[in-house]
């Protein structure tokens, strides 16, 4: 049986991408001294001393619950605003509103580094430092322009009539939105869900200037590994390993979606 | 009482979509908006509907002035162009949710629907989704759902263009009876002459936005009072020959000359057209009176059992409707022959001076 190229390609790619994973969660299952000392290709004395450390130090698991609390508000924040926002630009003509949905995207040309400073006097002025609103509300700063674009290529492809016809049928907006909209945009939500949770899950300037212990996220706990006994590896790949679980099981949940959303050019 | 339009206009971005609208329906008539593509069918619809608002003008229900009522207030049903459903509702949730929304008990919506889809024979599909549906299937339940409403003004914009042509005869058959039955003002806009004269009741004739003439529909299709009316109202479009009177005779071109007989008995002399649609012109003589027009065949194209023929004569360019399938070489010489007795003539402003006998026998030819 000959082997196609095709297929060597795919395989020899393959492996190059998951080589990096394979190889944190390799070290994960090591202890440090193991790590250091030899090198191996599979953990010999795999142990899970690592995990059960993440699972039982609050330093370490608050840092994922910090990070998911305020994910999922910024995704719930961001969906709520950019409905609205992504209806009125897709069926409604006022003046600017061309250059306002543009303006949106212009947001996201900036690196956040940026708004550091102003959003750290800012916040600090409503005390909304070491709060999981505060970084919810900064991580919104790119989350709606994107989530107004992904829902605007999506309500677009909805014909208008059909707003017309519930009109005629006597729904009100709210109702109309709520019951035969939202409905048909649900691809949509779901994708555009999954970009907000994905940059507000992996964002880490903002998110470590914003927190101080109370809100600490996971990728800020992370970075801060670095102690007096020099680098915990195998700790730092257990978590790693940990932190791409969520974004794993969100893909899996989109997954069929996501191609739509390629597809309208909007992603 | 019912729907009045007064001096309606709408412009949009500087472009006049309708121009001067005057339009009176009262209540359980049947009407027929004919117009070509972009005559302002459709604007004028969302204006009765209040999906828009006119530039100027008004809008009148049994003489209250609706003009700026949100269409949520008004009784109004619709049907659009495109199969228009809710996609993540069944059938029976889709023709049930206007009644929903009335506040009507739960039986009686169960009733009316039942009633609805088994006119429409959509009881089978009642479980479906509309994704799950035919075209013609889909735009039943469209139809359903501005039925079951039993609204005062029922509109329907061209809704069996997307069609195939056999639902298309069946659907208007369905529809004719269904319209007979109700008791709201329907409209109904199409830009097929066909089904104008088979759905029967009043027709506008609207053309760039300006209604040039309103009638009984059979009566219209009689004696249209101008060339472009006549020109909307026959498909093909009516032919037009240059007639010049002198005395008793007239003159078609340079060679071609006749006796004036019946109603163009009397004409002054002068310049005329005259209007001849496709299914009057004949390839044999027929009578004694037929004048015989040489001319070059440009194009025979066959459509279903019929055959139109496009020929060329002295520069008029003519369509020749013939039933039964038949083939001419392009090039070649027919003659063809109509009796001046069918003709429509006009004078130079484009109005009709003179139009030929109805047979009260005969009911307007298909096509």
């Amino acid at each position: 049986m000959r082997v196609q190229k095709r297929t060597v390609a795919l395989g020899l790619y393959f492996f190059l991408l998951i080589l990096p994973i394979y190889w944190m969660l390799n070290m994960s299952l090591r202890a440090n001294a193991d790590i250091l000392a030899s090198f191996a290709l599979f953990p010999r004395n795999a142990t899970l001393a690592n995990y059960m450390k993440i699972f039982t130090d609050s330093s370490w698991y608050s840092g994922y619950i910090n990070s998911m609390i305020y994910v999922s508000l910024n995704t719930i924040i961001s969906l709520t605003t950019a409905l609205p926002a992504a209806y009125a630009f897709s069926r409604f003509r006022f003046i600017g509103d061309k250059h306002v949905f543009f303006w949106l995207l212009t947001n996201r040309m900036a690196p956040p580094a940026v708004f550091l400073l102003p959003f750290f006097q800012l916040y600090s002025t409503f005390h909304l430092i070491d709060t999981h609103i505060a970084v919810a509300l900064a991580h919104c700063l790119f989350n709606v322009p994107l989530a107004v674009w992904i829902l605007e290529g999506f309500m677009s492809g909805i014909p208008r009539e059909i707003d017309e016809t519930a009109f005629i049928d006597g729904y009100s907006f709210p109702r109309f939105f709520l019951t035969v909209f939202v409905p048909l945009i649900r691809a949509g939500i779901g994708v555009t869900a999954f970009f907000c949770f994905m940059f507000s899950w992996v964002e880490l300037l903002l998110a470590r200037t914003l927190t101080i212990t109370n809100a600490k996220p996971i990728v800020a706990t992370m970075t801060r590994t670095v102690s007096a006994s020099g680098l915990d590896w195998g700790l730092l790949a257990a978590a790693g390993v940990l932190t791409i679980v969520p974004g794993a099981l969100v893909i899996w949940f989109v997954r069929n979606h996501l191609a739509k959303g390629f597809a309208l050019g909007r992603v | 009482m019912g729907l009045t339009l007064e001096h309606v206009d709408r412009i949009v971005d500087g472009e006049t979509h309708l121009c001067d609208v005057t339009l009176e329906f009262p209540s359980g008539s049947r009407n027929i908006l004919l117009g070509r593509t972009l005559a302002g069918k459709t604007t004028l619809l969302r204006i009765m509907a209040g999906l828009d608002r006119p530039t100027r003008g008004r809008v009148l229900v049994d003489g209250k002035d609706v003009t700026g009522v949100s269409v949520r207030k008004r009784n109004v049903a619709m049907v659009y162009q495109q199969f228009i459903n809710y996609p993540s509702f069944t059938v029976y949730d889709n023709i049930a949710s206007p009644l929903r929304l009335q506040g009507v008990p739960r039986e009686e919506i169960d009733r009316r629907v039942r009633e609805v889809a088994e006119m429409l024979r959509l009881t089978p599909l009642l479980d479906r989704l509309p994704a799950q549906l035919s075209g013609g299937q889909q735009q039943r339940t469209a139809i359903a759902r501005a039925l079951v409403k039993d609204a005062d003004l029922l509109l329907l914009d061209e809704p069996l263009v997307n069609l195939d042509y056999k639902l298309r005869e069946e659907l208007r058959e369905e529809l004719t009876a269904i319209f007979e039955r109700g008791r709201s003002i329907v409209v109904y806009t199409t830009t097929e002459p066909t089904e104008a004269l088979m759905l029967g009741g009043n027709v506008v004739i609207l053309d760039e936005g300006r209604v040039l003439q309103t009638g009984p529909t059979d009566q219209v299709y009689h004696r249209p009072t101008t060339m472009r009316a006549a020109e909307v109202y026959s498909d093909p479009p009516i032919n037009y020959l240059d007639l010049v009177v002198e005395g008793s005779q007239a003159r078609i071109g340079e060679q071609v000359t006749f006796a004036l007989c019946a109603h163009l008995e009397g004409l002054a002399p002068g310049r005329y057209h005259a209007g001849l649609r496709a299914n009057r012109f004949f390839l044999k003589r027929r009578t004694d009176r037929d004048v015989a027009l040489e001319s070059q065949v440009e194009l025979s194209e066959i459509n279903g059992s019929e055959t139109f023929i496009h020929v060329n004569h002295q520069g008029f360019p003519l369509v020749v409707h013939e039933t039964g399938i038949r083939t001419y070489k392009m090039g070649s010489t027919v003659t063809v022959h109509a009796d001046p007795a069918q003709f429509f003539v006009f004078n130079q402003e484009g109005s009709l001076v003179a139009a030929p006998e109805v047979d009260p026998g005969r009911t307007p030819a298909r096509r």
